[in-house]
């Protein structure tokens, strides 16, 4: 269960401060600074940090929990990679420092060689990367895996854009400096993009909340033929298969967050979980956006009104930490490897 | 802001993986003894299986002791019913009284009625069917024209019930009558439930033979059958009061998204343990959904153990799982490894007749117990569409 007071904070500030002309504005390259600093101080940004290093303390459920918020509300801020970022950090036993934050890297191949505080390799997509105030680095000393704080000032960022507009830059490491390294033993890229992708669920699982709500309140508003297009059966049954995909997405990701939670990273139980959320999620984002958009007919498809707030970051984050198939992919060879007589003892391992 | 279904995750108690392993040791056991096949589809009727069942103390789980049951949790049920179903044991004689019959007798049935006729339910020893459909009253449900005259000490009853599944095995019905006309207000008054005993004299039952071969379905006749008072279940004419908290339990169990699980456990026999990326990537795509499904119905099966009625998140379930499982048959046919003179023999037997019969099941998965296109009514409906 997640700590409503927490939520309830995140949600009011969604509310009051990430208006559609927010997002607008800031796919425009204008920084929603009342909307982070409200986060920031509420302390929602370092949740999953203990208080000992300097973050909310909150637990990981709840962290989870404000990702779904912020996912219904199409915030355009980097509360997932600092949150991710926060996470890597504590791994070290590194305080985190104030201010927006992302990590790097993004891919499971992706390679970043650390030696004696200095970086060298170079990362794609990496989100937020101009925004935010640091970067932590999942980096490798001489094999070991290590967590590196890197301050973006003097870093070379090549600009890159998000389906939804969002940045995701191509951030070269070569002769940064950390100001902060700790090592990360048994941490690694694959952890950092498992917890990722249950971030993205998250988020399009709310984000999926968001489209079901406008969908179904554009249908009773919109009048065609004499009367609310919410009162034709085809529309209806449209919107009840729109429902059923987000609740499908809401249980599988809540499944992954619940894992998470209680056993941490880098089981199988935990590596199932992530896969079967990541995947059904996705599939779920394709399916419920094409319905939302059917629903709202041309105007949905304007700039000027706001669903694609919501569409194109279903698009942009499906892909994002291993899409469908790259997670259908490894799910299915684990089930496999169990084989047939294990497949049943494996769907209802998790309760 | 529109309504937004909640399926929280529910932890199953240590009881329940007692449970869980308890029977999965019998269902073993019963396999190696030979009593059913976890891949076919026939010879699912067993009274004797039921006995065994009703023996552990598996039927009537939650049911109050006085009246033969265990006060067992919902969730303990849950259990036992998706592990029965995931090895397709043999629970064709007793799945609809344990299920649906015997809460209704629970709830709405007379008291001489409850104390003779549950105990022969926990114990195995009953099967019932239901009589809700008829020739012109289909997913129109309150449509239903068979009708209950009062007489002397009981009722007599008149017309026609169809597609009664397993009515021809059954010792009981659990017959939806017209009592009264439906009125201007309410379309679904005038309607009451009764107990009928399937031996009745005036009763014909003639057979329906369906798609697969198989008979199930029957058509029943009705020529002045008495139905003593005592039969009669709930209130007269309020029958729609009572049919709405049934629906909850009958659309979210594990026998909405499980009835062609046979096929997916097949493919990945046949898969092997390294099987191509194309065959890896299907499978992971499929057991994704039926993970998530059974996530979501064991969190209906929490809100009902909670004493909710989650009616719309059943629909919800059922719709997303019969729809599931009947679109797996085709999809496990295309990515099983092609099958030729120079495959190999070993398997091909269980795939094959796992894929038969699922393929040829599909077609009810989304018609029985309310179709679709009913479901979806009833989630717009929840959504404040209707």
């Amino acid at each position: 269960m997640t700590d409503s007071i927490i939520v309830d904070t995140a949600t009011r500030i969604f509310a009051d401060l990430c208006e559609p002309g927010t997002v607008n504005a800031a796919e425009e390259g204008q920084w929603p600074k009342a909307l982070w600093d409200a986060l920031e101080e509420s302390g929602l940004t370092l949740t999953w940090v203990p208080d000992t290093l300097g973050g909310a303390g909150a637990d990981i459920i709840d962290g989870f929990a404000v990702l779904r918020a912020a996912g219904r509300a199409s915030a355009p801020v980097p509360l997932a990679e600092t949150l991710l970022a926060g996470w890597l950090l504590t791994q070290a036993g590194l305080d985190a420092p104030a201010g927006p934050m992302t990590i790097a890297p993004v891919y499971e191949d992706g390679h970043i060689e650390l030696a004696n505080r200095s970086l060298r390799g170079r990362a794609r997509h990496v989100p937020f990367a101009r925004n935010a105030e640091h970067i932590v680095v999942l980096a490798y000393e001489a094999g070991t895996p290590s967590v590196a704080l890197v301050p973006t000032s003097g870093l070379a960022i090549s600009p890159g854009t998000s389906l939804a507009g969002e940045p995701r830059d191509t951030v070269t490491f070569d002769g940064a400096t950390a100001v902060a390294v700790g090592p990360a033993p048994g941490l690694g890229t694959l952890g950092l993009v498992q917890l990722g992708a249950a971030a993205r669920a998250q988020q399009m699982a709310g984000a999926l909340e968001h489209i079901l709500d406008q969908s179904v309140q554009w249908s009773l508003d919109r009048v065609q033929f004499g009367r609310p297009i919410a009162k034709f059966q085809a529309v209806q049954h449209s919107l009840a298969a729109l429902a059923g995909e987000v609740a499908a997405a809401g249980a599988a990701a809540d499944a992954a967050a619940e894992a998470i939670a209680r056993y941490g990273i880098g089981g199988e139980l935990v590596a199932a979980e992530v896969a079967i959320a990541k995947l059904r999620v996705g599939e779920a984002a394709g399916t419920g956006a094409a319905i939302a958009h059917q629903v709202h007919g041309a105007m949905g498809f304007t700039y000027e009104h706001s669903l694609h707030h919501a569409t194109r970051r279903l698009w942009t984050w499906r892909e994002e930490f291993g899409n469908e198939t790259h997670w259908a992919t490894q799910l299915g060879h684990m089930v496999a490897a169990r084989g047939a007589d294990a497949l049943w003892p494996f769907i209802t391992q998790g309760s | 802001m529109a309504y937004n279904f909640h399926f929280d995750p529910v932890d199953l108690p240590p009881e329940c993986q007692e449970l869980r392993q308890e029977v999965r040791t019998f269902l073993r056991q019963e396999i190696e003894a030979g009593t059913f096949s976890p891949t076919g589809g026939k010879g699912s009727f067993s009274k004797a299986f039921a006995r065994k069942v009703g023996a552990r103390g598996w039927l009537g789980m939650t049911w109050p002791k006085q009246y033969g049951g265990h006060e067992r949790s919902h969730l303990e049920r849950y259990v036992v019913i998706e592990e029965m179903l995931a090895h397709r044991a043999p629970n064709r004689s007793y799945a609809t009284a344990d299920r649906q019959s015997g809460p209704v007798i629970l709830r709405y049935g007379q008291e001489e009625i409850k104390q003779k006729i549950l105990p022969q339910i926990a114990s195995g020893d009953l099967c019932f069917c239901i009589g809700l459909s008829e020739p012109n009253s289909g997913s129109d449900v309150f449509a239903a024209s068979t009708r209950a005259t009062k007489t002397e000490g009981g009722w007599l009853v008149n017309g026609r019930k169809i597609w009664t599944s397993n009515a021809h095995n059954s010792d009981y019905m659990i017959a939806l009558l017209r009592t009264s006309p439906k009125t201007k207000e309410n379309h679904r008054h005038g309607l009451t439930q009764f107990l009928i005993e399937c031996k009745s004299p005036g009763i014909t039952i003639r057979p329906i033979i369906n798609l697969t071969g198989q008979h199930d379905f029957n058509e029943i006749f009705f020529d002045d059958v008495f139905v003593p008072d005592l039969h009669l279940i709930g209130e007269v004419d309020m029958a729609w009061k009572q049919a709405t908290d049934e629906l909850a339990y009958e659309r979210s169990g594990p026998d909405r998204w499980l009835e062609t699980f046979s096929g997916l456990v097949e493919l990945v026999r046949r898969a092997g343990p390294e099987p191509s990326e194309r065959l890896a990537e299907g499978i992971g795509r499929e057991v994704a959904h039926l993970a998530t499904l059974r996530r979501m119905s064991v969190s209906v099966a929490g809100m009902l153990h909670a004493g909710k009625t989650p009616g719309v998140e059943a629909a919800v379930v059922k719709d997303l799982g019969t729809n599931w499982e009947q679109a797996l048959p085709n999809k496990v046919r295309l990515l099983a490894p092609p099958s030729g003179d120079s495959s190999p023999e070993s398997n091909d037997d269980r795939f094959e007749e796992a894929l038969r019969h699922t393929t040829l099941i599909a077609p009810k998965l989304t018609i029985q117990g309310g179709t679709r296109e009913v479901l979806r009514g009833i989630i717009a409906r929840g959504l404040g569409l209707r």
